[in-house]
């Protein structure tokens, strides 16, 4: 597997900790700003645990032959350790509170954004106002307050994009909100992060923030339909398309193919990566997938149809077209 | 009274040992033995398992073990490692040294001593036989619906998975009911609860917990054994099932059940600091109330694995306070063992450097744990390896130091011979080093951002450097695993025989002989105070008399 994301990502942590310390959204300084006062009296805890137990140690190590008078500490210090652990769960559940409200307010009737839909190994993302559907690279606004919708259509996912900070599980039967600001333009990566099954690890997710301008462009460009097939290969392969009943699953906007199970191929084309991420998106790995999509991603949803490579050849050029 | 604890105990009893006799036994001993062995040989599979996982995650992109093997792996080493190592380790220390502790020849039901033991050794066959029968569990230790259910699982590894735990649950629950009644009833004249040791004071707690949590667990096993066998709709969300429901019963069990996997250590701990600090414990007290403390607000934290399914602030604000409030009794305890060993004079035996290496471990594992109850960092770092970090933390560094901690200090008594201590350093050293570099870089990972239970990763900065450190400690506890099964072996073999006291002890279990026959105990002494057997063999400083 290879993730060609790995040479656009835009994060560029060098330091362990620089996940803590730098964020990409305002959530995530929220959340990493409560991080930091965490490790600093977490820090602070245990220098003081090690630093007893190595003077306990050092001056009460057993010695042969001599006589010793067990001495016993004051009851005060007692009070101290109730005392002193008290003290900072008040401090941080105070801190707790506050942020949890400033990350995730209440929706209060607003309209998402962006409808997220897990589904057993992708993302499915859904813009309401514009109509558009799209797969696994998720363009999002930079620069201002978001909300997303997330929904599952099987098992229990989990969105989580490091550097934007909090998770939050797609349940089926249920629906869960996500705020998102997004501070600069960038490609993030994250994956889903509640086991949903044989390729959980396959669940890759990536997110293309954009600014208003190049946001704008990309939903118009995927709220109409891809331009009309002129290349006779791709002409037959758009037949076969509907012949071989991919359509059951997938849908290409203005054709037959209606299915909602996989991923929309509406403007597969556009995209930079094939399966959330794991593959480049070129003609040789989209023939690769149709002809052994089990070798490529075992347990994936996509069956087997032991297409002959002429076919697949076909298909994959009808695909590559749909810009 | 009873003068002869430096006599040899007639070994008779021992001597002509068939398979038959440990099949029939019920013997709180011999049962407290063979849960031991029980769980090594389920430590040796989970563990073998837990290398292979390793071994596949040791770089990016790795292909060794598939999606489909290494699920089973994983699933199957967490349910392993929980219910048939930990819990099976801790109650054969506790079956064994409960009835010893407090005075008494057995436990107060001995058949259902054995009959506990039993069904819970076949309900680890059970779950075994998985494997042959189609496939192993594959949805994670906690097994979250509808994953779980037959729609989405429909290898027979679940099915195996609920009626192996339904099994191992009912023998664990027995156990708590026979542990009870012992402690209850059965203690040496003159012990009144607040003079029972701590190790005993602790199992008190716990199985009453193992009583109230566990029953939350059997009706969810069966709940979902209805759904895929009889097409219930419990957890089937597709049917209007409720998949939140599995998390809430499976929770309100389960942050009982890790409670139950370090409240005996706690015990251990408390007695091991105890005699190798020469001391009685600083705080009695509070080691017992925050012990009471700990299990009724174990209660009321379940939610707090659940932070991110979207319960809403106002449930997740009432289940964070709770679970930081969890903080504080358990740093108390800390301080209480800091205290103890506070003017002693510390010997360091392998066994008490275990638990000195756990006060630190477990105060690292503690503070990552304070780091899910402070919800927005909880939303960051839960289901990372950030968790896989924690859990460890506090599953090796507090529940299974205590077991290493407590075999060494009580395999004398378990065995007639000492364990060899310089062997013991080796095991110790490497254990620490190797448990440490495995696992503390995975709070980095998680902090990349890297999920728990993926198979395998893909190639961004660093994640295979710091994996590949990881799975090189591994690699350096099973060699520590090996020098502790040489040193058990050489030990059995040919090792230095125990006197009845061989560490100065303060408890009753040192007053039997060295290696106890059927009967623990001719007569024991009167006990006056938390320490009879140190007033008994010290009576000019006897606790009772000097009251500081």
């Amino acid at each position: 597997m290879l993730v060609p994301w790995t040479q656009y990502l835009n994060s560029n942590h060098f330091y362990l900790l620089d996940y803590v310390f730098d964020s990409s959204s305002t959530q995530a300084e929220d959340i990493n700003r409560l991080h930091v006062y965490f490790l600093f009296a977490a820090a602070f805890i245990l220098f003081v645990v090690i630093g007893c137990t190595v003077l306990v140690l050092l001056k009460f190590r057993h010695r042969q032959g001599v006589d010793y008078q067990p001495k016993s500490l004051s009851q005060k210090w007692e009070i101290l350790t109730i005392g002193v652990p008290m003290l900072l769960v008040i401090v941080f559940f105070v801190l707790t509170l506050k942020t949890m409200h400033r990350v995730l307010p209440e929706v209060n009737g607003r309209k998402p954004d962006v409808v997220i839909t897990g589904h057993q190994f992708w993302w499915e993302a859904n813009y309401p106002a514009q109509k558009v559907i799209t797969a696994n690279e998720i363009h999002l606004p930079a620069g201002r307050t978001i909300l997303l919708k997330l929904l599952s259509a099987d098992v229990i996912h989990d969105w989580w994009v490091p550097d934007f900070g909090n998770k939050m599980d797609l349940v089926s039967g249920k629906e869960n909100y996500l705020w998102l600001n997004i501070k600069k333009p960038g490609v993030y990566h994250g994956a889903c992060s509640e086991f949903c099954g044989a390729q959980h690890a396959g669940m890759q997710l990536t997110v293309i923030a954009e600014g208003e301008d190049d946001y704008e462009k990309w939903l118009t460009s995927h709220a109409s339909l891809p331009a009309v097939i002129t290349d006779t290969i791709a002409q037959i392969g758009e037949k076969l398309f509907t012949e071989k009943t991919c359509g059951n699953c997938h849908n290409i906007s203005g054709t037959s193919n209606r299915g909602r199970d996989g991923p929309d191929l509406t403007h597969l084309a556009s995209r930079k990566t094939l399966l959330t991420g794991l593959i480049e998106n070129n003609k040789d790995n989209l023939g690769k997938w149709i002809l052994k999509p089990q070798e490529i991603k075992p347990g994936a949803k996509m069956p087997d149809f032991k297409m002959d490579k002429q076919s697949a050849d076909e298909i994959v050029a009808y695909l590559s077209s749909l810009k | 009274m009873q003068s002869s604890y430096e006599i040899e105990q007639p070994r008779a009893a021992y001597k002509d040992y068939k398979i038959l006799r440990w099949l029939t036994t019920v013997d709180h001993k011999e049962i407290g033995i063979m849960y031991l062995c029980m769980a090594t040989l389920f430590f040796v599979v989970a563990g073998l398992f837990a290398l292979l996982m390793r071994t596949q995650l040791a770089v990016a992109n790795n292909h060794f073990l598939g999606p489909n093997i290494y699920n089973q792996v994983f699933t199957m080493h967490g349910v392993t490692m929980i219910f048939f190592v930990m819990v099976p380790a801790l109650l054969g220390f506790q079956v064994y040294f409960i009835p010893m502790m407090i005075g008494a020849n057995d436990t107060a039901y001995p058949r259902m001593n054995a009959f506990s033991f039993w069904i819970t050794f076949f309900g680890g066959l059970l779950l075994y036989f998985s494997f042959a029968a189609g496939g192993a569990p594959n949805a994670g230790w906690f097994n979250y619906a509808p994953l779980n259910e037959y729609n989405y699982s429909d290898s027979p590894g679940i099915d195996y998975y609920c009626v192996g735990l339904l099994l191992a649950g009912t023998g664990t629950i027995s156990t708590g009911v026979n542990l009870i009644v012992t402690i209850l009833k059965y203690r040496a004249p003159g012990m009144s609860l607040k003079q029972v040791p701590l190790f005993v004071w602790m199992g008190l707690v716990n199985s009453f917990l193992i009583v109230a949590a566990l029953p939350s667990l059997n009706a969810a096993l069966s709940m979902l054994l209805l759904d895929r066998q009889l097409h219930a709709h419990f957890f089937n969300t597709a049917s209007g099932g409720d998949a939140l429901l599995w998390q809430h019963l499976f929770w309100l069990f389960g942050h009982p059940e890790v409670y139950i996997l370090i409240l005996p250590a706690f015990g251990i701990y408390s007695e091991v600091f105890q005699v190798f600090s020469g001391k009685r414990i600083y705080g009695y007290a509070f080691v017992a109330g925050s012990t009471v403390a700990i299990a009724l607000l174990s209660f009321g934290v379940w939610v707090h694995h659940m932070f991110a399914t979207g319960l809403g602030n106002t449930v997740n604000a009432f289940f964070g306070a709770s679970s930081m409030l969890i903080g504080v009794p358990t740093g108390i305890k800390i301080f209480n063992w800091l205290g103890t060993m506070y003017g002693g004079s510390i010997r360091l035996t392998v066994s008490m450097l275990f638990a000195i290496a756990f006060l630190i471990e477990f105060t690292i594992g503690g503070l990552s744990g304070i780091a899910f109850s402070i919800i927005p960092i909880d939303w960051q770092v839960t289901d990372s390896y950030y968790v896989v970090a924690h859990l460890h933390y506090v599953f090796i560094g507090g529940s299974l130091f205590s077991v290493f901690s407590g075999l060494f200090y009580w395999f004398p008594k378990m065995s007639g011979r000492m364990l060899d201590e310089k062997l013991g350093k080796i095991f110790f050293w490497l254990m620490v080093l190797g448990f440490n570099m495995t696992f503390f870089v995975q709070h980095f990972l998680g902090l990349m951002g890297m999920p728990r239970r993926v198979y395998t990763y893909p190639d961004l900065p660093r994640f295979t450097l710091l994996n590949l450190v990881s799975s090189c400690g591994a690699l350096l506890m099973g060699v520590a695993i090996l020098v502790l099964f040489y040193n058990v072996y050489k030990t059995l073999k040919h090792g230095k025989p125990a006197s009845n006291d061989p560490w100065d002890g303060f408890t009753l279990e040192w007053y039997s002989w060295a290696l106890p026959g059927m009967k623990n105990f001719e007569e024991v002494p009167e006990v006056k105070s938390r320490r009879p057997f140190f007033d008994e063999k010290y009576p000019e400083k006897a606790d009772w008399k000097n009251n500081d």
